[in-house]
């Protein structure tokens, strides 16, 4: 056999030694791809699989969140009245007058009360829930009623003299519990009593009043009961 | 036999290499590709993990609709004990 030829066997066979090799370690990442490739493909539709019902779920939490907004805030309006609704709204949260309230955009140009010179009531109140409660604190257009971090004693100026003074003529605090003298019938309706203790039923028929009549807290009251129902 | 000899030169000398050269470029292309699969492959584990409190989502659902329905009722006696406003 010429040189020549034996040159051009080696030089094929080094050429399908380069082939083998190179091709060999391809495959060898190709499996390495498919492998973790199916890993992936796991665990991606397991994110799929376990974020399904999220959608559903949380549109049903913010549909009952919307309801309880809508509760709270029309009870709030329809007791205390736009104005002093956002200004006792303002008065724990400050700044808040400036948003308004939700269902009600005219609340925005609401001119907010000062809690501490309109609402003695509710200031006596949010005074009781507890010392630290910053009462008119951020107001700017006075001093704060008291100093939510040291004046654990000006709270007792929010309370009428006599408590201070002579407490003995307060009258005596209800008893309650299950062994309590006056009894009460639970009942069926929230806010309804069967009869009150000691007279005779007060249990009256309402008034028919349409849905716009009523309000949104007879509205989210309905959509709860509704709610309930389902 | 001058041709063969050019044959064989053109085998070793051009052939050879640009076979190498095209064959080294494809397997380092796969074995780039191999981290970055893996990556991915945690990362997806990794994720499908965190998203095993989803379950907890039906317990704050119904905690919602239970603490809505209570503020229903509170709301409800205040309506009834309280005054509107003026």
């Amino acid at each position: 056999m010429p040189a020549a030829g034996v040159v051009m066997i080696v030089a094929v066979v080094l050429i399908v030694l380069a082939l083998v090799y190179y091709l060999v370690s391809t495959i060898l990442a190709l499996q390495k791809i498919t492998k973790a490739l199916d890993e992936a493909i796991a665990g991606v539709t397991g994110i799929i699989e376990k974020s399904a019902p999220v959608d559903e779920v949380v549109t049903s939490i913010n549909t009952n969140l919307d309801a309880g907004v809508d509760l709270l805030e029309g009870l709030l309006v329809k007791k205390a009245g736009l104005s002093d609704a956002v200004g006792l709204v303002e008065g724990l949260y400050p700044g808040a007058a400036a948003e308004g309230f939700r269902n009600l955009p005219e609340s925005k140009q609401a001119k907010a009360p000062r809690i501490s010179e309109v609402y003695t009531k509710g200031t006596l109140t949010l005074a009781r829930l507890g010392r630290e409660a910053p009462i008119a604190a951020a107001s700017p257009n006075g001093p704060a009623l008291r100093n939510p971090e040291y004046g654990s004693l000006a709270a007792r100026g929010l309370y009428p003299e006599v408590r201070q003074t002579r407490p003995q003529s307060m009258p005596r605090s209800p008893i309650i519990g299950t062994d309590s003298p006056v009894q009460y019938e639970p009942s069926e309706s929230p806010g309804i009593r069967k009869r009150m203790p000691g007279k005779a039923a007060v249990l009256e028929p309402a008034p028919q009043q349409t849905e716009a009549q009523e309000g949104p807290v007879k509205s989210g009251l309905a959509f709860l009961r509704r709610l309930k129902g389902d | 036999m001058t041709l063969e000899w050019i044959g064989d030169a053109i085998l070793i000398l051009v052939v050879l290499p640009v076979v190498v050269y095209l064959l080294r470029g494809v397997l380092n292309a796969a074995n780039s590709i191999v981290p970055s699969v893996q990556q991915i492959a945690t990362a997806a584990t990794a994720g499908s993990k965190d998203l095993d409190a989803t379950a907890l989502l039906l317990t704050t659902q119904d905690q919602v609709q239970k603490t809505i329905e209570t503020a229903a009722d509170y709301g409800g006696s205040l309506d009834v004990i309280l005054d509107d406003a003026r």
